[in-house]
């Protein structure tokens, strides 16, 4: 396997066969994209062309077996869904990921990070049959019936709340030690120095974090499916049932044929799109920014 | 300090107290509950047996070997295409080049597709468009697609941390970039290969939503390839929405399901720290 070369860029024969195998696996892995939104434009070409955009905001109702498709309510419910799962993660995790850096002791730090690492680690369908056979029954004794968009927002802040731990957990540690040791010399309190220092030093790490989590909690299917209790309804209040624009799919795509077929896709297209919109743009505020948070 | 201030701390402090030990107290509740309502439904003949009556009795030995073969599956397929990938990436081609961005680009793009829209990719392309049906084939390919930019990123990493030195030390002593490669920088770079991989399998056994309408739903035990066969995560999923009276068998479930992720992902977590802790191997 040892050859004799002219130059350290000399490639051999081996090496030119490997490089074509590489270079082919590397264009299937980047194909793999392209096939997708193919496939997916492809399926909702017929609903695209037949039915006008402002159809699936004005039509009458959800009925697509009388050609209704009015998808505002579902709208509403992811959108609703996902803003309350924010609330209530965002605080709790940036509380955890500033408990790790600046609160607990190594030990603590290290086995609470790992506890946050296997939180991730659970899928969502055992969140959704946890919050099926525990969360919903408590709300049901609190305001029938449980299953609910509050349902909903519980489980969902639980499965992105490990997403902006972590990310917050390394914006926070990026920032140089110099920043903190200097805002501790100039008599900053503790909370002083995070609030006034160390957070605004990690404000951009942090906000990506922030848009991945709201692209996971938007995409989310079954846990949401499992415990929102899927009535296409705009929500009076939390304790209303409601259906996702990713759970409807689940629930429909067993018999849709068709148009109606076609209208899914078309909801799994703008999922999509929103979806890579958030990671792109959390992805080139961490790139472009100037922050030493995302330097290192 | 002002009084004022240190109340401010101490309040701060106690809120962020407060949320930790919310946090890990939700997690033990939810480990607890499963553990209750599951491990007396646990047996030999549970994890052997096939389901009867939709899954109310019996056990999910079939479910297993089924969840099994859509993973490996897609592990062939997608292995060989990250691992390849990640090494052009890392190896033969500049951060700068043309082709890296536009592969990286595609790839990132890729992880922040929703599982269920690779469900109904998976379903127009793998079971109707090239006829597979509702199959393992179909699911395993499917989750293929769905994995490979967390094997691709996990394999760039740990190449990318291999010392520079190891390279040039190969080049001065006339060794080609494969011999380098297969002697050197993949054995060095294994654990976090294997950190990859286990987080991998970690997600696909976690998968639902992308099996739905690409495996299938039929729980006997799969003949070939192109039968249809439900995987474990899906199984929780039917016994607990379409099945009144699964709770016990679908508790049973979720806490195998729960301990084979658990243990996967400390195993992941051992690779990944022990690369951290220690960058350079002894060869």
């Amino acid at each position: 396997m040892i050859w004799s070369k002219r130059n350290i860029l000399f490639l051999s024969v081996t090496d030119k066969l490997v490089l074509i195998v590489l270079r082919l696996g590397a264009v299937i892995a980047a194909l793999v994209m392209l096939l997708i939104l193919i496939f997916l434009l492809t399926e909702s070409w017929p609903a695209l062309m037949q039915i006008t955009p402002t159809r699936f905001l004005t039509d009458a109702s959800w009925h697509p077996l009388e050609s209704a498709y009015n998808l505002a309510p579902m709208f509403s419910g992811t959108l609703l869904a996902s803003v309350g799962a924010l609330a209530l993660a965002i605080p709790l995790g940036l509380a955890s990921a500033l408990f790790i850096v600046f609160y607990a002791s190594a030990r603590l730090a290290t086995s609470y990070r790992r506890l946050i690492e296997l939180l991730a680690g659970i899928p969502s369908v055992v969140f959704g049959f946890w919050g099926l056979t525990t969360l919903v029954p408590l709300i049901t004794q609190l305001h029938p019936p449980g299953a609910s968009l509050l349902a909903a927002i519980l489980v969902l802040t639980l499965m992105i709340l490990p997403t902006i731990t972590v990310t917050a957990f390394s914006a926070l540690q990026a920032v140089p030690d110099e920043f903190l040791r200097g805002a501790t010399a100039l008599g900053l309190s503790r909370w002083g120095m995070i609030y006034g220092v160390a957070l605004p030093a990690a404000r951009i790490g942090i906000v990506s974090g922030i848009m991945l989590a709201a692209g996971r909690a938007i995409g989310e299917t079954m846990a949401v499916l499992m415990v929102a209790g899927n009535v296409v309804q705009h929500p009076a209040s939390l304790f209303d049932p409601i259906r996702t624009l990713a759970a409807n799919i689940a629930l429909e795509m067993a018999y849709a044929m068709g148009d109606h077929r076609a209208v899914l896709f078309v909801t799994g297209l703008l999922l999509m799109l929103l979806v890579i919109i958030l990671a792109v743009a959390a992805d080139w505020l961490r790139k472009t920014s100037h922050d030493w948070s995302a330097s290192s | 300090m002002n009084k004022r201030l240190l109340y401010r701390d101490h309040l701060a402090q106690w809120l962020i107290y407060l949320a930790v030990l919310m946090v890990g107290a939700v997690f033990f509740w939810i480990l607890s509950d499963l553990m209750r309502g599951g491990i007396s439904h646990i047996s030999w003949s549970f994890l052997t047996e096939s389901p009867r009556d939709a899954g109310r009795s019996g056990g999910i030995g079939s479910i297993l070997i089924s969840t099994l073969w859509i993973l490996l599956v897609a592990l062939a397929t997608a292995l060989p295409l990250a691992w390849t990938t990640a090494i052009l990436l890392a190896e033969f081609v500049s951060i700068s080049s043309q082709f890296g961005i536009i592969v990286r680009f595609s790839l990132q793009v890729l992880a922040g597709v929703p599982s269920i829209v690779f469900g109904l990719f998976g379903n127009a392309l793998f079971s109707i468009y090239l006829g597979m049906g509702f199959s393992i084939l179909s699911g395993g390919l499917t989750l293929a697609c769905m994995l490979l930019p967390i094997l691709v990123s996990t394999a760039e990493a740990g190449l990318r941390a291999v010392p520079q030195s190891y390279r040039l030390s190969a080049a001065a002593l006339g060794m080609s970039k494969t011999a380098s490669l297969i002697h050197l920088l993949l054995p060095v770079a294994a654990p976090a290969l294997a950190a990859g991989l286990l987080l991998g399998i970690g997600r696909a056994i976690a998968e639902t939503a992308a099996l739905i309408f690409t495996s299938g739903y039929v729980d006997r035990m799969p003949d070939s390839l192109l039968d249809s066969g439900r995987a474990l995560a899906l199984h929780i999923f039917d016994l607990s929405m379409n099945v009144p009276g699964g709770d016990q068998p679908a508790y049973a479930s979720a806490l195998v399901l729960v301990a084979l992720l658990l243990c996967i992902n400390i195993l992941a977590m051992k690779f990944t720290y022990s690369v951290q802790r220690k960058r350079i191997m002894p060869v």
